[in-house]
C-alpha cells in the first residue's frame, strides 16, 4: 500500500506543473469527478441558443461596472448645494446623490463610460431575458424537466424589472424621482394597508430622506444577491439537463449532438463575453444615456415633458396611463380602482406566462421528458398565446409612451389612449387568430414539400405544350426533420356510462380540459402530418407534378 | 480561395469513405432517422496553408486587442476629461468617454473575435453525441430514499410525539415575528399627515421664480404662475417634503368664464389657485392651455378644466384638482385663507 502510494508521488513529481495544482485541488475538491462529467460535456448549436448566453453576459458587466461605480457613488439624500466642474448646475441645491453622479459623470475620468456601460448593459440585460424567454417558450423548451428552470428565468426576469427600477431611481435626478413619485402613488392605492407601506417604505411623507439610501441597500444588494443565485441555479439545472436540440438528423430525445464544452464552446462561449462586452462599450461609447444633468435635481413641484421610464417599465406604465380614473368612495374611504387595477394587473399578466407551462402540461397530460425542440408552427395553439400575450405587452408599451407616439406621428393623444385601451382586449383576439391561421399555413406548406418535394423553379415544357414545375424530392434528412414532430390527439372523455349502464359522473374539470384539449389538438388546430402511407401513394410510379 | 490551391496530399482519404457512408431511404419508412450526415471537412482542415492564415488571423486580433489597451491607458492619460470633439454624424461627445470607449470596447471586442474564430476554423468542428439519462432516479433509487426518510422520521418519533411536534411548529412559525415587528420604526404612522399642507389663512403666495409674494397685478390672463407658501425656503431641510404637498398654480380667468360657483367665490377678481399636484399618482402638473382654460398633467396626460372646477375631463385621474381659497391682505398681496379643504394628490383609502 504505501509503496503504490510513493511510487505515485514519485511518478507525479515529474508531472507538468499545471497538472501538479490540479492533482492537489482533487485530493480536496474532487474536481476530477465533476470534470469528468463536464469537461467535455456537449452543447448543442443554433443561433437562438446564445440569447441567454447575453443575458449572462450582460449581468457579470452589470456587476463588474455596478462595483467600480460604488466607489464613488453617495447614497444620501442629504441637500448640498452643487459646486463641481458641470457650470449650468453650479450653485444649485441637490442631493449628495444626485451630486456625486455628477462628479463621476464630469470628474472621474472613464466614470461617464462605466455609467454608461451599467446604464445600457441593464438594458440590455432585460431584453435579452425578454427575448430568450420567448425563444425558450416558443419552442416549448419549458416543458418536463425544464419546468423549474422556467420559473427560475422567470423570477430573474421580475426581478430584474426591480433591480433596473431601484437603480435607475438612486441619481435623484428629476425623471427618476418623477418615477419614484408614480411609485409611490400607486402605492397609496392599495386599500387599507397603502398608506401604511407608503410611509414605511419612505420613512414618513414623500420624498422624506430615506429612498435613496433604502433602494441603495436593496439595488446593490439585496436583489442582485437573490438573483446571482438564482442565475447559478439556471446555469447548474442547464448543466444537469442538457442543452435541448431541435430535430434533425441523428438528433433524438435520448441523446445530445454538437461541440465539446472544452475546447469548442469554452472558445466561443468564453469570446462571445468579450464581444458583448466589446459592443456594450462601443455603444457606452457614442450613445448617450440618461444624461442626469439635463434634466437636473429632483423636485417634486417639478416635471419634465415627454417623462418615459426605461423600457421594461413602459409595460406598467401603459397600464396606469389607459386605465380610466375610476374612484369609488364609501363609509369614508376610497378605492381607487383607477390605480389599484394596473398595479394588479401588472403582476397578473406576467404571471400568465409564467404558469402556462403547467397549465399545457395539465391539458396534454404528458408526463414524459422533452429534449427536442418544437418548431413554433408544429404547436399552433401555443404559438398564438404567446403571440396573444406579447401583443397585449406590446400595446401596453404603446400606451406607456402615448404622449411621444401623439408628439412624434401628430397623433391626437386622445386617439392614442383610446387605441390601447380597445387594443389591450381586442389585439391579442386577433392576433390569436391570426397567428394561429399563419402556423396551420406552415404545418401545410411543410406537408406539401415532404409529399411533392421542393419547387426547383425550374419550367419543363411537356410534348403536348403543358407547363409544369419541376419537383425535386426531399432528401432523407429534410423528410426526417419535416416529420419528426409528434402530434397529440385531442383527449376524449369516453363513455359516460359504464358496460354495466351506471352513470360515471365527469368532474367539471375533466370537460374542461377535454375541451381545451380538443381547442389545442383537434382538427381545427393542427394539419396531420404526412403518413408514410401518403408519401409512398404519391412517390409511386405516375409522374408528380 | 478556390479548391485547386489544396495539395493532393492534404485530402483525406477518409472523405471517401465519409460519402460512401450516407445511408440509403428506408424502403419501408422513408422518414426514418438517417444517422448524424457525415462530416464536411473545412479549408483549414485539409490545407495547412487556410489553417495558417486563420492562425495569423487570430494573432492579429489579439495583437489589436493589446494595442487598444495601450491606446485606452494613453487616452486616459492624455485627454483632458472637459475637451468636447464633433463626430459625423453623432455630433459633439466628450473626447475622454468617446476615446475611452472605443479603445475599450475594440480590446475587449478583438479578444472575442479571435476566440471564436480560432474555435471556428481551427477546433474540431466535429459533432459529437452524447447519451441522455432519464433524470428521475430507477425505482430501486426511489424506493431506497423513501425507506431511509421513512426510518429516519420513525427514528426521530415526530410522528407519535405529537407535542414536539406542534411545539416546534409553533416556535418556528412565531419567530419571524421578530423580524416585522423590527421593521416597524421604517416610518412613522400616517396619522393625518397627507391631510394637511403648509398653507393656513393668511399666508402670502410668493411667486417660486422671482421668490417675491404675489399681487393681483401680477397674475396676467393667460399665464400659469406657479406659487409657493410663504415662509418655505429651498434651504429648509423639509423643503421637499412640504413642496410635495403645497406646490400651487395659479391662473387668471375671466370671471364670468368660471362655471363652478364655489370656484368663483374662492377666487379673487378671477385668480384661481389649484393644487400643482395631480390627483392621479402625483406628477407636477406643468402644461396651460390658455384658451380653453384645460391643465395637463404632463406624465400620465390627465386633463383638467380649470374654468370648471378643475374637473377631471380625459385621461386616468380619478378626482378634481383640490381648490385652495384666496383672497388679498390689507397690503395688497394674494394671500390664502386656509388650507386646501381635502387632501392634495394621489387618492388614497383613509381619504373618502
Amino acid at each position: 500500500m504505501s509503496t503504490t502510494t510513493s511510487t505515485e508521488s514519485r511518478s507525479r513529481g515529474k508531472a507538468p506543473a499545471g497538472e501538479r495544482i490540479a492533482d492537489w485541488a482533487d485530493g480536496r475538491l474532487g474536481i476530477y469527478s465533476l470534470a469528468k462529467a463536464n469537461m467535455r460535456k456537449i452543447f448543442p448549436d443554433h443561433w437562438s441558443f446564445m440569447l441567454g448566453e447575453v443575458c449572462m453576459y450582460s449581468f457579470i458587466i452589470i456587476i463588474l461596472t455596478g462595483v467600480y461605480l460604488t466607489l464613488f457613488f453617495h447614497p444620501s439624500m442629504n441637500e448640498v448645494e452643487y459646486h463641481g466642474s458641470y457650470v449650468p448646475l453650479q450653485g444649485q441645491m441637490m442631493s449628495e446623490a444626485f451630486s456625486s453622479t455628477l462628479h463621476i459623470s464630469f470628474d472621474v475620468r472613464g466614470g461617464l463610460l462605466i455609467r454608461q456601460i451599467h446604464h445600457w448593459a441593464a438594458l440590455i440585460f432585460l431584453a435579452g431575458m425578454f427575448v430568450h424567454m420567448m425563444r425558450v417558450f416558443f419552442t416549448g423548451a419549458f416543458r418536463k424537466p425544464r419546468e423549474v428552470n422556467w420559473l427560475f428565468g422567470f423570477l430573474l426576469f421580475v426581478l430584474g424589472m426591480f433591480t433596473g427600477f431601484t437603480g435607475y431611481s438612486l441619481p435623484d435626478d428629476l425623471l427618476s424621482g418623477t418615477g419614484v413619485r408614480f411609485m409611490e402613488g400607486a402605492i397609496l392605492s392599495v386599500p387599507i394597508v397603502g398608506t401604511y407601506l407608503s410611509f414605511f417604505l419612505f420613512g414618513g411623507e414623500f420624498p422624506g430622506g430615506d429612498f435613496v439610501a433604502r433602494f441603495y441597500s436593496i439595488h446593490i444588494l439585496l436583489l442582485p444577491g437573490i438573483m446571482l443565485g438564482l442565475m447559478v441555479a439556471h446555469l447548474i439545472l442547464v448543466f444537469y439537463h442538457k442543452h435541448t436540440q431541435f430535430a434533425g438528423p441523428g438528433k433524438t430525445n435520448k441523446n445530445v449532438v454538437g461541440m465539446p464544452l472544452l475546447p469548442v464552446y469554452m472558445a466561443k462561449a468564453g469570446g462571445f463575453f468579450f464581444l458583448v462586452f466589446g459592443v456594450i462599450a462601443v455603444i457606452a461609447a457614442i450613445a448617450q444615456i440618461n444624461p442626469i444633468w439635463a434634466m437636473g435635481p429632483y423636485r417634486p413641484d417639478q416635471v419634465s415633458t415627454g417623462a418615459q421610464p426605461d423600457w421594461y417599465m413602459g409595460f406598467a406604465e401603459g397600464l396606469i396611463r389607459f386605465m380610466p380614473g375610476w374612484e369609488v368612495n364609501f363609509w369614508g374611504h376610497t378605492l381607487v380602482l383607477g390605480v389599484f387595477i394596473p398595479l394588479v394587473l401588472f403582476p397578473l399578466v406576467l404571471a400568465l406566462i409564467a404558469v402556462y407551462p403547467f397549465i399545457e402540461s395539465w391539458i396534454t397530460g404528458d408526463k414524459r421528458e422533452h429534449h427536442i425542440l418544437d418548431r413554433p408552427r408544429n404547436a399552433p395553439t401555443r404559438t398564438a398565446f404567446g403571440v396573444a400575450w406579447i401583443t397585449v405587452y406590446m400595446i401596453t408599451l404603446v400606451g406607456g409612451g402615448n404622449d411621444l407616439w401623439a408628439t412624434h406621428f401628430h397623433l391626437s393623444i386622445n386617439a392614442v389612449t383610446w387605441f390601447v385601451r380597445i387594443g389591450f382586449f381586442v389585439g391579442p383576439v386577433i392576433a390569436f387568430i391570426v397567428t394561429k391561421r399563419i402556423c396551420l399555413g406552415l404545418q401545410r406548406r411543410d406537408k406539401d414539400k415532404v409529399l411533392h418535394g421542393r419547387e426547383t423553379g425550374t419550367i419543363k415544357r411537356l410534348p403536348h405544350g403543358e407547363f409544369i414545375e419541376v419537383h425535386e424530392p426531399l432528401s432523407q434528412e429534410a423528410l426526417h426533420t419535416l416529420t419528426a414532430h409528434e402530434q397529440y390527439q385531442p383527449l376524449e372523455i369516453g363513455p359516460t356510462v359504464d358496460e354495466n349502464g351506471v352513470e360515471r359522473k365527469v368532474k367539471a374539470t375533466e370537460k374542461l380540459r377535454a375541451k381545451l384539449s380538443e381547442a389545442y389538438y383537434g382538427e381545427e388546430s393542427q394539419i396531420p402530418k404526412p403518413t408514410v402511407e401518403e408519401y409512398k401513394e404519391i412517390t409511386s410510379g405516375h409522374g408528380h407534378h | 480561395m478556390s479548391s485547386q490551391d489544396i495539395p493532393e496530399e492534404n485530402l483525406p482519404a477518409e472523405q471517401e469513405h465519409a460519402h460512401g457512408a450516407v445511408s440509403v431511404a428506408d424502403e419501408k419508412n422513408p422518414f426514418a432517422d438517417p444517422g448524424l450526415p457525415p462530416h464536411e471537412h473545412r479549408i483549414q482542415d485539409i490545407d495547412e496553408r487556410a489553417a495558417r492564415r486563420s492562425e495569423r488571423m487570430v494573432a492579429l486580433l489579439f495583437t489589436v486587442s493589446m494595442l487598444a489597451t495601450i491606446g485606452f491607458i494613453a487616452s486616459y492619460v492624455a485627454i483632458p476629461h472637459d475637451k468636447s470633439i464633433f463626430v459625423f454624424p453623432i455630433g459633439h461627445l466628450s473626447a475622454l468617454n468617446f476615446a475611452l470607449g472605443l479603445t475599450l470596447g475594440l480590446a475587449l471586442f478583438c479578444i472575442g473575435a479571435g476566440a471564436v474564430h480560432w474555435a471556428r476554423t481551427l477546433m474540431s468542428d466535429v459533432e459529437i453525441a452524447d447519451e441522455r439519462h432519464p433524470i428521475e432516479a430507477p425505482a430501486d433509487v426511489r424506493e431506497k430514499v423513501h425507506a431511509d426518510f421513512k426510518q429516519g422520521a420513525k427514528e426521530s418519533a415526530i410522528g407519535r410525539r405529537k407535542l414536539i411536534r406542534n411545539t416546534m411548529l409553533g416556535a418556528v412559525a412565531l419567530v419571524p415575528l421578530s423580524g416585522v415587528m423590527l421593521l416597524r420604526d421604517l416610518g412613522p404612522l400616517p396619522g393625518t399627515k397627507l391631510r394637511h399642507t403648509m398653507w393656513s389663512k393668511g399666508k402670502l403666495l410668493v411667486n417660486m421664480n422671482t421668490n417675491e409674494p404675489l399681487r393681483p397685478s401680477d397674475v396676467a390672463v393667460g399665464s400659469l404662475t406657479f406659487a409657493k407658501p410663504e415662509g418655505l425656503e429651498e434651504h429648509d431641510e423639509n423643503f421637499q417634503t412640504e413642496i410635495a404637498k403645497a406646490a400651487l398654480m395659479i391662473v387668471r380667468l375671466q370671471p364670468e368664464n368660471i362655471k363652478d360657483k364655489r370656484e368663483l367665490e374662492w377666487s379673487h377678481e378671477g385668480i384661481v389657485a389649484y393644487s400643482k399636484i395631480c390627483t392621479h399618482v402625483g406628477c407636477p402638473i406643468s402644461l396651460y392651455e390658455q384658451q380653453t382654460h384645460h391643465v395637463l398633467c404632463p406624465c400620465h396626460q390627465s386633463t383638467f378644466d380649470l374654468s370648471d372646477g378643475a374637473r377631471v375631463i380625459f385621461g386616468p385621474a380619478g378626482h378634481a384638482l383640490p381648490q385652495l381659497r384666496i383672497g388679498v391682505n390689507d397690503e395688497g398681496y394674494l394671500e390664502a385663507l386656509g388650507d386646501f379643504e381635502e387632501p392634495v394628490g394621489p387618492a388614497f383609502w383613509e381619504r373618502g
